[in-house]
């Protein structure tokens, strides 16, 4: 494998040559050993079979761990080097080579994909860790651990890949190993239901990804993110193509982050084992949309119609996710609910621009440590508790669970974003970043300030009523499965200590970043954005925010903390029954959606079946309705197959001789 | 009178073709002398080195072709240009594949066929024949005949010739099709069908032909489209003409709405045979098609393209469609070869270079995919659990439900068939996946993007069912087929000879015997056979792996000779 290293201009600086003959750059071959190190493991756990089971689990975590320590490497090499040269794109192979159609298999490696690539490895590498003790007694934990190990491989390829033909590859490996996972314990129908339905809204999100790759090849005749970003800055591309690709892309993200209006699987794929909840659903594969876009910043930069419709379905996600997750009474649908709302805050930056890019990773990547905490917490919780989710028959774990309960608890304030947690270093960023104008347009920074501000104090609401309901109040346990009491137990060792790590990351990784200056280090990537000035002072919205988080907090304790929290769900108010049900979600889906294709396809089955019951029963001209059309044409007869070619051939003729004219 | 001067000829291009067409009367002597005992080694043999042959007579001319860009041999009849050479060795490889599988034999060595196909299904004599454990090997000369025509059939600028070798592959097709040693009736019914069907579309193609000797006074494709190039007033002849033409490549092809045999006979032939005919046809008859619309009506090109456009979104829409409904492995994989024929007509409709190369790749990729799914359908048979008698291993299991559980059950075989449904689906490093993308891409480089998003949108929607496929493998539990009950196994064998469709008809045997044979109880079994079809898979395995990691070499090799010789 040769390497050739090429240089190209930051992101949104016009690239006046995007191939610039670099000096040998070692990094190349290294970044190949990150996709292929859990790769290989994964195979090879695979292959091996029921021989790899007494110690597969720990090849999984070494593979994920050996691919941190070389995203650490990569990180000091790119540290080393000065930050306009920071942008790598390491051609690896021509994968496609005839004529026209030609497709380069390239990495990138750049302060965006590294800090992905450091994300993914090391909460992956906890999370590793945290499963070989909680899928102990899991007869298949050495096929969890391939997957898990398959689901690395392919993110890191979706993080690292520098067209979108090799990013397309990671995103369907992530979204085959996202499905794998939740349909584990497929031998429950309903969780193979729940993989399928994530499979169902990731595909429509995969029509969107491929039309855009189809629109940019028909409009920059490649698909490599340098072409892609030198032809969207040039400015030779009409508005209109630009958006119609923007809004593509867009779909793809809203698929793969669950925004809306294609968020309605996160919910269900909780079915998965909470690991993967954690690593999958939290941390790494659901913010993959977040990436996309911000990966495509040039595209809507240059079309700032699909930008704002990003702005948009962020905001109403945010919005979504918080009051769903106010009605949640499962922990991890709860918790689900909050990284919908949380992905929504990213897309949201995501839609403001250049000024918004560098924060939605921020909050992506101290996301990633707090809600990947509280997930390995809420597995934790169920570990202890018989693998009840039911929070309103929780209550007092606190004193049961100490580790639990502190690094939940970090989790928790970091998701509030209470100073000087790392929620308030990334969140109060975005909330501040949408109260500037755009464009000398205020009506937007009030709306999309507004909803932030809004949202962090449901947020609050909701976060700490999950907290109250779980760790505080009086004992509402039910009994185990097998009739005995509960005793609720803190975790062993392999489970709290990832967690414990995680927690400490909830609780100083903000200041940390913000100190050593991770805004500036993502320029390279993302661009540099002037500092805009809010609409009103950034004290002030400081303030509103903690005021507001404040309340929220206030309200869940008086409701779940020092009152009695009722064992069953009450009834509820309008708002509420809709919350629980994901505000209609499903059945709006259904109505617009599953219902006309089901009603299609039925209509098609019920054909079918007429036509083979009447065989048998000779009922079969009794048959009537819309089936008749696919009954009637493929019968059997030859006689009528014939027919249908006559009619063909003349349909075809009357075709060619209309058009002649 | 000057005295009969016998033409030149360079037999030396021909040698694959020969090779292939020789073994197969070699085939017919060897039934007539070779005792009973040894023709099946011989026959096998015999066409397995002949096909090996011209692959390798076709490697031997390439650095030639690749050379000069090609000759053409007797006046035009056979043209040995790169496409020609590409689907010879397409074909030949695909036809050596199928081979094997026509050969594997079960434990008790019985094969797919008929142990006698004149005996008359249920009767005495058949029941003789088995117990005698009399063999059909004319099967094998017959594939042989059948893998030249196919040869001749893209290689051809003449439209004569095209004809002649289109009945030339066709004949032994209709045949194979009706000897299925499981569900005959069903068999012979397919076989029927496809020889009425495709007599009637033979003489649809014939009156085209005529029509469009009327026009240019000639058979060659060269002349005719120099006549499209100068209007003399006969246009109404050259349009409907190259109609009725292309009428017959359809249907071959299997293109809506000259579709609807695919189902029936793929479903009623042997899987052997539904495995050589469904890959190879199709390479065969896209090869024509390619030369007719390239090299014969690109004067006419704008009258045709919305002929292309209007075909190519039909199938590619049907297709897809009416596989989502299908219950049965065979019927489902035979509307999914319609919707490939779609995404295949696409790249077609390109009418460029890039086209070309894309179309011959997809054909490779789509072939081997195909021939693996067949090849692995007959594996997966029922075997009987009633009775105290031992389990016998009865006929294929094509009903969907059949197969629920087989990734638990074996993980190898479920894994692979995925393999295969995953390159249809054209999942990205699979074969399937770099075909889509070639054809797709030739498609809107040839301004045809509205076709490629339809295509697009189309195979989304395939993927559905072929996820389902691989969703029951993997992660739906196998249910004894005990409780499945006589009623669904007797409709949906029923529901095979659909002819019954108006009850009134007496069409009603198959439908009996096939209910008669299902009543038993079963449930499903993988067999290794004598490993044959299992060496045939692998072989198609790798093919799809290989072409969609690496497929440069491959797309190299056939873009640096993509270019028909008028």
């Amino acid at each position: 494998m040769h390497t050739l290293i090429s240089l190209t201009a930051p992101a949104v600086l016009p690239a006046v040559d995007p191939v610039v003959a670099a000096p040998e750059w070692s990094g190349g071959q290294a970044a190949v050993w990150l996709v292929a190190l859990p790769l290989l493991s994964a195979a090879v756990l695979l292959l091996l079979g029921r021989r790899a089971d007494r110690w597969g689990h720990w090849l999984g975590v070494l593979a994920s761990a050996g691919a941190f320590v070389v995203g650490v490497v990569l990180l000091l090499a790119v540290l080393g080097q000065p930050a306009g040269q920071r942008v790598h794109d390491v051609h690896l192979a021509t994968w496609l080579d005839a004529g026209a159609l030609s497709i380069d298999a390239g990495l990138r490696v750049d302060p965006l994909s590294l800090t992905f690539v450091l994300l993914v490895t090391f909460v992956g590498t906890l999370i590793h860790v945290y499963s070989v003790a909680y899928m102990e007694h899991d007869a298949a934990r050495r096929r969890f651990f391939a997957y898990l190990n398959l689901f690395v491989a392919a993110m890191l390829l979706l993080v690292l890949a520098d067209s979108y033909v090799l990013l397309f590859v990671g995103w369907e490996g992530v979204g085959l190993a996202s499905y794998l996972l939740i349909g584990f314990w497929n031998h429950h129908t309903p969780y193979a239901v729940a993989a399928k339905k994530a499979f169902v809204a990731n595909r429509i999100g995969d029509v969107g990804l491929l039309v855009a790759m189809g629109l940019l090849f028909a409009t920059f005749g490649s698909l490599d993110f340098a072409t892609v970003e030198a032809g969207a800055v040039s400015g030779d591309v009409s508005q209109g193509t630009l958006t119609a690709i923007g809004l593509m892309l867009l779909l793809a993200a809203c698929g793969k982050s669950a925004q809306f209006p294609l968020q309605s699987w996160l919910g269900d794929a909780m079915a998965g084992p909470t690991p993967v909840s954690a690593l999958i659903h939290a941390a790494t594969m659901v913010t993959a949309g977040v990436y996309l876009i911000i990966r495509s910043g040039a595209v809507f930069t240059a079309a700032p119609t699909a930008q704002l419709v990003v702005a948009i379905v962020g905001a109403i996600t945010l919005l979504f996710g918080a009051i769903v997750g106010c009605a949640k009474d499962d922990i991890k649908k709860a918790l689900a609910a909050s990284t919908m709302s949380q992905i929504g805050y990213m897309v949201l930056a995501a839609g403001l621009g250049p000024i918004g890019y560098a924060f939605a990773i921020f909050h992506l990547v101290t996301h990633g440590f707090f809600k990947a905490g509280m997930f390995l917490g809420a597995g934790s919780v169920m570990h202890g508790m018989d693998d009840q989710v039911d929070m309103r028959r929780f209550g007092g774990l606190g004193r049961y669970m100490k580790i639990t309960y502190f690094t939940f608890m970090a989790g928790w304030l970091a998701i509030l974003g209470i100073p000087p947690f790392a929620g308030f270093f990334s969140k109060d960023k975005i909330i501040e970043a949408a109260f500037v104008p755009v464009d000398g347009q205020p009506w937007r920074a009030w709306v999309f300030g507004g909803v932030a501000l809004v949202g962090a104090g449901i947020t609050a609401f909701y976060m700490s009523r999950l907290f109250f309901m779980t760790f505080e109040g009086q004992k509402r346990w039910s009994r185990k499965k097998d009739g005995s009491e509960q005793h609720p137990h803190e975790s062993p060792a392999l489970m709290t200590w990832p967690m414990i790590v995680l927690a400490v990351g909830s609780v100083g990784l903000g200041w940390v970043l913000s100190s050593v200056g991770f805004v500036e280090w993502l320029e390279p990537s993302v661009g540099h954005a002037e500092h805009g000035e809010p609409v009103l002072a950034v004290p002030v919205l400081i303030g509103l925010t903690l005021v507001a988080v404040a309340l929220g907090l206030v309200l869940a304790w008086r409701h779940y903390a020092v009152s009695t929290v009722p064992v069953t769900p009450p009834l509820g108010t309008v708002v509420t029954r809709a919350a629980r049900v994901d505000l209609y979600q499903d059945a709006v889906n259904d109505a617009l959606l599953v219902a006309p294709g089901q009603y299609l396809t039925r209509s098609l089955v019920y054909g079918d079946k007429a036509v083979v019951d009447g065989a048998v029963t000779g009922v079969a001209r009794a048959t009537v309705g819309v089936g008749d059309v696919v009954r009637r044409v493929q019968n059997g007869f030859a006689r009528s197959y014939a027919a249908v070619m006559v009619v063909g051939v003349v349909a075809l003729a009357v075709v060619v001789l209309a058009v002649r004219g | 009178m000057s005295g009969f001067t016998a033409p030149e000829i360079a037999w030396g291009p021909m040698v694959p073709v020969l090779v292939v067409l020789l073994a197969a009367v070699v085939g017919v002597l060897v039934e007539a002398f070779v005792p009973a005992a040894r023709r099946r080694t011989v026959q096998l043999v015999l066409t397995l080195a002949s096909l090996a042959g011209a692959l390798l007579a076709v490697a031997a001319l390439w650095s030639g072709v690749e050379r000069t860009g090609g000759t053409d041999v007797l006046g035009g009849s056979l043209v040995v240009d790169g496409p020609t050479l590409v689907l010879q060795a397409t074909i030949a490889l695909l036809a050596l594949l199928s081979t094997l599988i026509f050969a594997d034999r079960v434990a008790g060595g019985e094969d797919a066929f008929a142990p006698s196909a004149a005996a008359v299904p249920g009767s005495d004599y058949e029941e003789l024949a088995r117990s005698k454990g009399l063999r059909q090997t004319e099967v094998f000369p017959l594939l042989l005949f059948a893998t030249g025509g196919m040869m001749i059939f893209p290689a051809t600028t003449d439209l004569l010739t095209l004809f002649v070798a289109l009945e030339v592959l066709s004949l032994p097709l209709y045949l194979l099709s009706g000897m299925g040693r499981r569900r005959r009736l069903l068999s012979q019914e397919a076989s029927m069908k496809y020889f009425l069907l495709g007599a009637f579309i033979s003489a649809v193609m014939l009156f085209g032909i005529g029509l469009l000797y009327g026009y240019a006074g000639s058979l060659r494709y060269a002349d005719i489209a120099a006549a499209t190039a100068t209007p003399n007033g006969l246009e109404g002849l050259l349009v409907v003409g190259a109609l009725l033409l292309l009428a017959g490549l359809f249907f071959k092809v299997g293109a809506v709405p000259f579709h609807m045999w695919t189902p029936d006979v793929y479903q009623g032939a042997p899987t052997p045979v539904t495995a050589f005919m469904a890959a190879c046809t199709k390479v065969a008859a896209f090869g024509a098609l390619l030369r007719v619309v390239y090299g014969m009506l690109p004067g006419m090109a704008w009258d045709l393209e919305v002929v292309l456009w209007v075909v190519a979104i039909l199938t590619m829409v049907v297709g897809t469609v009416a596989a989502l409904v299908q219950t049965d492995v065979k019927r489902l994989l035979a509307y999914s070869s319609i919707a490939h024929a779609g995404f295949v007509l696409t790249g077609v409709v390109a009418l460029d270079d890039s086209g070309i190369t894309a179309v011959l790749f997809y054909l490779l990729a789509y072939g081997a995919a195909t021939v693996g799914a067949f090849g692995l359908v007959s594996l997966v048979r029922e075997q009987g659990t009633g009775g105290d008698e031992a389990p016998a291993v009865l006929g294929e299991a094509t009903r969907l439900p059949q197969w629920a559980g087989l990734g638990r059950s074996h993980p190898v075989v479920a894994v692979t068939f995925t393999l295969f449904l995953l390159s249809f689906a054209g999942i990205p490093l699979t074969a399937g996946f770099v075909g889509k993308f070639a054809v797709f891409s030739a498609a809107v480089e040839g301004g045809a993007w509205q076709l490629a998003l339809v295509g697009v949108l189309a195979s989304a929607a395939a993927a559905f069912f072929y996820v389902r496929i691989i969703v029951l493998m993997f992660f739906t539990e196998s249910h004894d087929a005990t409780d499945a009950g006589h009623a669904e196994v007797s409709s949906l064998a029923s529901g095979t000879t659909a002819g019954a469709a108006d009850g009134a008809d007496p069409v009603r045997v198959p439908v009996a015997v096939a209910t008669a044979e299902a009543e038993r109880t079963t449930r499903t079994v993988v067999v290794g056979g004598e490993g044959l079809t299992v060496v045939a898979v692998a072989v198609c395995a790798a093919i799809t792996v290989v072409l969609g990691v690496a497929p440069s070499p491959v797309l190299d090799a056939i873009a640096s000779v993509g270019v028909l010789l008028p």
